[in-house]
């Protein structure tokens, strides 16, 4: 169990927080950027100060001024820039860390980087390096493995391949997880805890089904993309509205497109009755 | 070119040699300090060691000089507790040639340091490394290019001196009298033929140093892929 009761300045706002994490959970943290997610995740591993408590399954982390060494936390933590050793091949990354080659081979089998073990960093993929990142964070088994964006810089594809990773790796070590992101499919499909920041407090905390759909029950589509372009076709207008990585043309009529700005957010609802799915 | 007596250059080179050895170990602790602390005191500290690069050799000669004599506290303790006297011996122009190239080898180990991903030493202390294990394993390995520049421009910068060896050290033929010393005694005797080829042979060398410093880290820098 960790329980975390700090507070601190950021910006402009204060970051001030109540949170209790159950053992072996998977914990995502959303909200919108500068809302102190990535403040938080530094501050549970020693990399920033904080006042308050903190602690462990009751031993204190943080105490008032008292600090523990992140050296001494034993957690695990990716970055999302991966911050591998560049001068060290991809093996040595993970047995600087701990001297136990079974377990480097165990990992990087299990993520499918065992023939990349003698290369180094800088001649691997996004994708590649953030494996071998994960391995590298689970080196000394940590009791918890933090995660900041760790897949925010990927493609799609590489995206899913390694949420796969990251959730069997979470089941075998048993970690308690908590991983910052914007990506709704990527907290549904991990995380069994939702807790969304807004300016340093939580505004929500609970499953991703409660948290993430905004209508839920109410049977509807909802998408949110970037108007790109207004065109006028006969009587109507189409908007071409770009919504994640795909681009889609809505029929819009005269009256609604003076009310609608090239390059602003906007919103696209429909109802789903019936909707076709395919695979 | 029979009777060139080489013991200037060689005399050179030890002290060059010397100092970039110890001023390594001496500045490498506050490079990576000052590369990591958030400290107030950080300018000031900053501003205090790179002191001798604005400061006209004699005034840090003059200092020296006071503060390396029998009767200053330094010259004492050095009299005393190691048996060395400080004003016009090698040992002097040693520690003289600390101060005088500190920055030279500060700054670049600094820089260097600074240029890495805060991040990639972060790592290092999560996976439960110490602050010395993360300089030596993690940080040092990725700043070579800084790393030779700082000892290259080091020994140069000492091989190059003048103002403050003079005044320190005087010119006593095998302890003291470098070449940059050499050079300027052969031109107050007008022994202008002499000054010439020590001259070139400086110039030469200064050149060959400073073109192996740019090659090296125009190589490494293609090699792992900065500015492509």
């Amino acid at each position: 169990m960790i329980e975390i009761e700090i507070s601190k300045p950021l910006g402009g706002m204060r970051l001030a927080l109540s949170l209790q994490i159950e053992e072996g959970s998977f914990v995502a943290l959303t909200g919108p950027s500068g809302s102190g997610k990535t403040t938080l995740l530094r501050i549970l591993a020693g990399l920033e100060g904080a006042r308050g408590r903190i602690s462990v399954d009751g031993r204190a982390w943080l105490d008032g001024k008292s600090s523990l060494a992140p050296q001494k936390r034993g957690i695990g933590f990716i970055f999302q820039e991966y911050a591998l050793f560049e001068n060290m091949s991809v093996e040595e990354n993970l047995l600087f860390i701990e001297k136990d080659s079974a377990l480097a081979s165990h990992l990087l089998e299990m993520t499918g980087m065992a023939q990349f073990k003698d290369r180094l960093p800088s001649t691997l993929s996004g994708g590649q390096k953030q494996r071998v990142a994960l391995c590298r964070a689970l080196m000394k088994r940590p009791g918890i493995l933090l995660m900041d964006e760790p897949l925010s810089a990927l493609d799609p594809a590489m995206r899913q391949r390694l949420q796969g990773d990251i959730l069997r790796l979470h089941r075998e070590f048993g970690t308690t997880t908590i991983m910052v992101s914007h990506d709704p499919s990527e907290i549904y499909r991990l995380a069994e805890r939702v807790i969304l920041l807004h300016h340093g407090s939580v505004v929500a905390d609970g499953s991703p089904k409660e948290i993430l759909m905004k209508s839920s029950g109410s049977q509807k589509f909802s998408f949110e993309g970037e108007l790109l372009d207004l065109v006028r076709v006969d009587a109507v207008y189409v908007a071409v509205v770009a919504i994640g990585q795909q681009l889609v043309e809505v029929v819009v009529a005269k009256e609604e497109a003076k009310r609608l700005q090239i390059g602003k957010r906007v919103q696209i609802a429909t109802k789903a009755f019936a909707p076709m799915i395919f695979q | 070119m029979s009777g060139i007596d080489f013991g200037p250059f060689l005399l050179s080179f030890k002290l060059a040699a010397v100092t970039t050895l110890l001023l390594f170990f001496i500045a490498l602790p506050l490079a990576w300090w000052l590369s990591q602390t958030r400290c107030r005191c950080k300018p000031f500290i900053e501003a205090v060691t790179s002191m001798p690069i604005v400061l006209p050799p004699s005034v840090l000669g003059f200092y020296l000089l006071w503060a390396f004599s029998g009767s200053s506290f330094l010259g004492e303790f050095f009299q005393e507790y190691f048996g060395v006297k400080l004003v016009f011996s090698f040992t002097g122009l040693v520690v003289a040639s600390i101060l005088y190239s500190f920055p030279f080898m500060v700054q670049p180990l600094q820089s260097g340091f600074e240029s890495l991903s805060r991040r990639m030493i972060e790592a290092a202390y999560l996976g439960g490394k110490s602050s010395l294990t993360t300089l030596f394993r993690v940080a040092l390995p990725n700043i070579k290019p800084s790393l030779i520049t700082a000892l290259i421009v080091t020994f140069a910068h000492t091989i190059g001196e003048f103002g403050v060896v003079l005044m320190v050290g005087g010119s006593i033929p095998g302890e003291t009298k470098v070449a940059s010393v050499a050079i300027y005694e052969f031109v107050e005797i007008m022994d202008y033929e002499t000054a010439h080829i020590y001259s070139a042979i400086m110039v030469a060398m200064s050149f060959a140093v400073l073109l192996g410093v740019y090659l090296f880290n125009h190589r490494y820098n293609s090699r792992i892929g900065i500015g492509r």
